[in-house]
């Protein structure tokens, strides 16, 4: 576990020294959720009613937004080389650097969104719905955009790519996201929901880091 | 597979298409001559849904044709990765826009029928978003498979991506069909019914059997042009 520490450890500190690129990312998820209101105007049932999705897809693309850099640095700089070649499995080290994504994006969006939530107007309880749903679901989008991140790399126009690739795989952990809110809204009981988005968050962690490392071989060859 | 690996030797993969092509293609032209005439003036319109019933004709067989190309793709992408295939990657590259435009097809005769009979070209239904994300994991695929200068490089990226869509395809079809009745509960007519009459039925397996024979023509027809395409391609580095 040492070397799965230090890597997120590392990530961690690098991300510390240049807090900008974080911040930019919550920026992001700031202003396009504003801009619905905006576009859609100030009433406030409709407001209501929408924000559970507007910033469910608003978080989607604001932790897509930061992936494009989860493997290009490392494979621009050579760590990537050096990661291969040690002597731990690359399956792990694909995995910490999800984690380490996770911490400074998924986990600030999580916490960010209820105070926008209250923006439009969410009642209290659905403002604790919504920051659960986001700490179950966010890891999962934290994954698969990970393997999409480790199959563009190095490819033409890599970020608008990843994007096409990780929308479509991320369209359950989205619906089952905005759908606990929503259901919780309606007076239902949102336990369901949150228990499926662990179940698609446990196959993402089973899956997804083999074929993060498979990609991530290619690369280095 | 004795005869997978048979196949897997590109020059010995065109000698068999280029026996294979010109009768394939030939029954093709047939079975879809014999399919249209059944399907377009020998079926009776049904008593529902009218002319309008000719489209599921083309419509339904894209659908399965859509779908069973993508998991073809997947199977290409496992031999790629697992035995190396030679010809899994050039003829998934091959089969990719075939499978997508099928999928297109689906998408846009679904549409046509659903303007005269659900009075819209589209609703959110489960089985139309499903089609629908199904055609953006084909274009992902393209896209992924043509973004490498080194399209060695491409080919696996998208045979990865292709295994990974198809896991997660029951997992997308589960959650669509979870968010339509949470969103929209039966609001709307629902094809087929219990059965479908056999004057119906037998002129649709009819097309579906002439457009599979189109696809596999196709699919040959793309393979044959991306082993020149290589050919191209390594004859120039050289």
């Amino acid at each position: 576990m040492t070397p799965v520490l230090a890597l997120i450890a590392r990530d961690l500190r690098l991300v510390w020294r240049r807090p900008g690129d974080v911040a930019v990312v919550l920026a992001f998820f700031v202003v396009a959720t504003v801009l619905f209101p905006l576009g859609i105007g100030p009433e406030p049932n409709t407001l209501s009613r929408i924000a559970a999705g507007v910033l469910w897809c608003a978080a989607l693309f604001a932790s897509l937004l930061s992936l494009d850099r989860l493997f290009a640095a490392d494979y621009e700089d050579g760590t990537l080389d050096l990661l291969l070649l040690a002597p731990w499995p690359l399956e792990l080290a694909a995995l910490a650097k999800c984690v380490a994504h996770w911490i400074v994006t998924g986990l600030p969006l999580a916490l960010l969104a209820p105070l926008l939530g209250v923006a439009f107007g969410l009642r209290h309880e659905s403002l604790w719905a919504l920051t659960a749903s986001l700490l179950v679901g966010t890891p999962t989008l934290s994954l698969i955009g990970g393997l999409a991140a480790a199959l563009t790399l190095g490819a033409r126009r890599s970020g608008a790519l990843l994007a096409l690739l990780a929308l479509p795989l991320c369209v359950p952990t989205l619906i089952f996201g905005a759908g606990a809110v929503e259901t919780l809204a309606m007076g239902e009981d949102f336990t369901t929901h949150l228990l499926i988005l662990a179940a698609l968050a446990l196959v993402a962690l089973a899956s997804t880091p083999w074929a993060m490392a498979a990609a991530l071989r290619q690369a280095g060859e | 597979m004795p005869g997978l690996h048979f196949l897997a030797n590109p020059a010995r993969f065109r000698r068999f298409s280029q026996r294979a092509l010109p009768g394939l293609a030939l029954a093709t032209v047939l079975a879809l001559l014999v399919g249209l005439y059944m399907a377009l003036i020998q079926s009776p319109p049904d008593y529902q849904q009218g002319e309008t019933v000719r489209i599921m004709f083309l419509h339904v067989p894209s659908a399965w044709l859509a779908m069973a190309g993508y998991a073809l793709l997947a199977a290409l992408g496992a031999a790629l990765l697992v035995w190396r295939h030679p010809l899994a990657a050039l003829m998934a590259r091959a089969a990719a826009p075939v499978g997508a435009c099928f999928a297109l097809v689906c998408l846009l005769t679904g549409s046509l029928w659903g303007r005269p009979m659900w009075g819209t070209y589209w609703v959110w239904d489960a089985r139309l978003t499903s089609m629908l994300l199904l055609f953006f994991l084909y274009l992902g695929h393209i896209a992924l498979s043509r973004a490498y200068d080194d399209s060695d490089r491409g080919d696996r990226a998208a045979a990865i991506l292709a295994l990974a869509g198809v896991i997660n395809l029951p997992i997308i079809k589960f959650s669509v069909d979870w968010w339509n009745t949470l969103h929209q509960p039966a609001s709307v007519a629902r094809l087929g019914g219990p059965a479908i009459h056999p004057t119906i039925l037998i002129p649709l397996l009819w097309m579906a059997g002439a457009l599979l024979l189109l696809f596999i023509l196709l699919v040959l027809l793309r393979t044959e042009t991306e082993i020149d395409r290589r050919r191209l391609e390594i004859a120039e580095a050289a």
